[in-house]
């Protein structure tokens, strides 16, 4: 229960005074700029543009320097930004088949049209902190090698070849959007992928980590990881065609599972998948694990009781704003719901004592 | 004379190009060839946002990603032209400089613009994509066999 008084508004001014000199810190150290959050901590800034559900890279650095680099505070504030932009319209699906990859690699297959393109990784390097970065330095320019544009075709399709791999049947509905419309359970596949897409990564790396352990048990390989951009094209009604309006990096991430068969489905390889905006590697390895696991019902396999399996748990506790904010007003003042608390534990220490007197009296 | 279809299409890649050309770099092109002629907002630049959607499996229903942020514009000449912009961020002059392209595309001054402001934008993309491709293709691996067990 929530009762209004007043008397804390100087207090507050100086809190938000002191909070904004804190976030500038000493005042001998350059200050940073918004491009350099952006350039330098750039997968900092694809956090927040892939769960603040907002593509927007200035933005999205703007929100970290103003929360102090206080990730899911910077990500609050672009969900509260989000929702001030009228909505121009929606885009077709993206065609990440024809990404222009800065990484692609396959777990699953060493030769494959395209190749393995490792790309920016920080995987092979030894986790050794590099003091030369405590120092200015130049950094050397990355090697190149000519190449010519050539198609670099998804793993599943070759698969898909042998009929061993459960097809992406094609379909056109218009997908639901939980921007609009409250999530309701049970939720469609589509729903599911939008909630994961912009859940928190920390939560989904740890649901994706127990059915690796066990929990809902579906053994995954990474069919194929890749990282590039894409165009996005929309329709312009007042013109009658769509256009290219713009370009954004995504990173997809395509599991291949072993499935032994089930009441409907024949032994094959099933599919999990895993689409974010950035590059955001973990997170859509996450998401295609637990894409995967929910999928259950649909693959005719048996419901094990393993929190990845269900829908509501996973769906309902993926967001780290509903999360957050449901969480910290427990420190906004409840000086009335306490009070009554109090009350009723000091009445209750009452019986209890007379209670414990009658007793020791009889 | 061409016809509506590949004015379509041609209309369609210039304002893709326009779209993601880097900041300030329409209104210096355009600027270093035209002055700009006279125009009448249809609808000045607003900010907001397009919902990008994908396909589950890459090929399957589709999804909502999430949004990305657009700026969009229409404005026309005082010969009639009507110019269109729709461009990725929060980029009003950018959006401005873009619809006034769109619209003198379609004036007689087509094929100095083609010339000094949509063919270098077009080189200059290719050569931030190709830079990034050969890149990428310097960390494609060469794998060779060093031992094969065969026991």
């Amino acid at each position: 229960m929530y009762v209004a008084v007043k008397g804390g508004e100087r207090a507050i001014e100086n809190a938000h005074a002191w909070l904004a000199e804190e976030r500038r810190g000493d005042k001998d150290v350059a200050e940073l700029s918004v491009a350099q959050i952006r350039e330098q901590l750039s997968l900092a800034v694809n956090r927040v543009m892939a769960e603040g559900s907002l593509y927007d890279p200035d933005l999205a650095a703007l929100a970290i320097k103003q929360s102090r680099g206080d990730l899911i505070e910077a990500i609050f504030l672009i969900r509260a930004y989000r929702t001030t932009l009228p909505r121009f319209g929606a885009s077709k699906p993206v065609e990440t088949a024809a990404m222009a990859c800065d990484r692609r690699i396959s777990a699953t297959f060493k030769d494959l049209p395209g190749g393995q393109i490792l790309g920016p990784t920080f995987d092979y390097t030894h986790r050794l902190l590099d003091f030369k970065l405590a120092a200015d330095g130049d950094v050397p320019e990355a090697p190149e090698r000519a190449t010519e544009p050539a198609e670099v075709p998804h793993v599943a399709d070759f698969l898909n070849q042998e009929g061993l791999i459960e097809e992406a049947l094609f379909d056109d509905t218009e997908p639901p959007d939980l921007t609009r419309e409250p999530l309701e359970m049970p939720a469609a596949r589509a729903l599911r992928l939008q909630a994961l897409t912009r859940s928190d990564e920390g939560f989904t790396l740890g649901l994706a980590y127990s059915t690796q352990r066990g929990y809902a048990r579906n053994h995954a390989f990474v069919g194929e990881l890749r990282i590039g951009s894409v165009p996005v094209e929309m329709d312009i009604p007042e013109l009658g065609f769509s256009v290219e309006v713009g370009e954004v990096i995504l990173t997809e991430c395509e599991t291949v599972n072993q499935f032994t068969g089930s009441k409907t489905e024949p032994p094959q390889f099933t599919r999990g998948y895993g689409l974010v905006f950035g590059q955001t590697e973990r997170k859509a390895i996450s998401m295609a694990l637990v894409d995967r696991a929910l999928r259950w019902e649909e693959l005719g396999e048996d419901n094990v009781g393993a929190p990845a399996q269900d829908a509501e748990f996973v769906l309902y506790h993926a967001d780290n704003i509903q999360a957050t904010g449901f969480l910290e007003h427990i420190k906004l003042p409840h000086y009335v719901d306490f009070q009554s608390e109090l009350e009723l534990v000091r009445k209750l220490r009452r019986e209890a004592g007379a209670a414990a007197v009658q007793e020791a009296a009889e | 004379m061409k016809d509506a279809v590949e004015e379509q299409t041609d209309r369609k890649a210039w304002m893709s190009l326009l779209a993601k050309a880097p900041e300030g770099r329409i209104s210096e092109l355009l600027d270093a060839t035209v002055s700009r002629p006279k125009f009448t907002w249809l609808r000045p630049p607003e900010i907001g946002s397009t919902m990008v959607r994908a396909r589950a499996g890459a090929a399957g229903a589709p999804f909502n990603l999430g949004e990305m942020t657009i700026t969009r514009c229409a404005l026309t000449l005082e010969g009639g032209a009507v110019g269109h912009a729709y461009i990725q961020g929060r980029r009003k002059t950018d959006a401005e400089a873009a619809a006034l392209a769109d619209a003198l595309m379609q004036t007689s001054v087509a094929p100095q613009l083609q010339r000094d402001v949509l063919t270098p934008l077009s080189e200059e993309l290719r050569a931030r994509k190709s830079a990034r491709a050969a890149k990428a293709a310097a960390t494609k691996v060469d794998f060779f066999t060093m031992v094969r067990g065969d026991d």
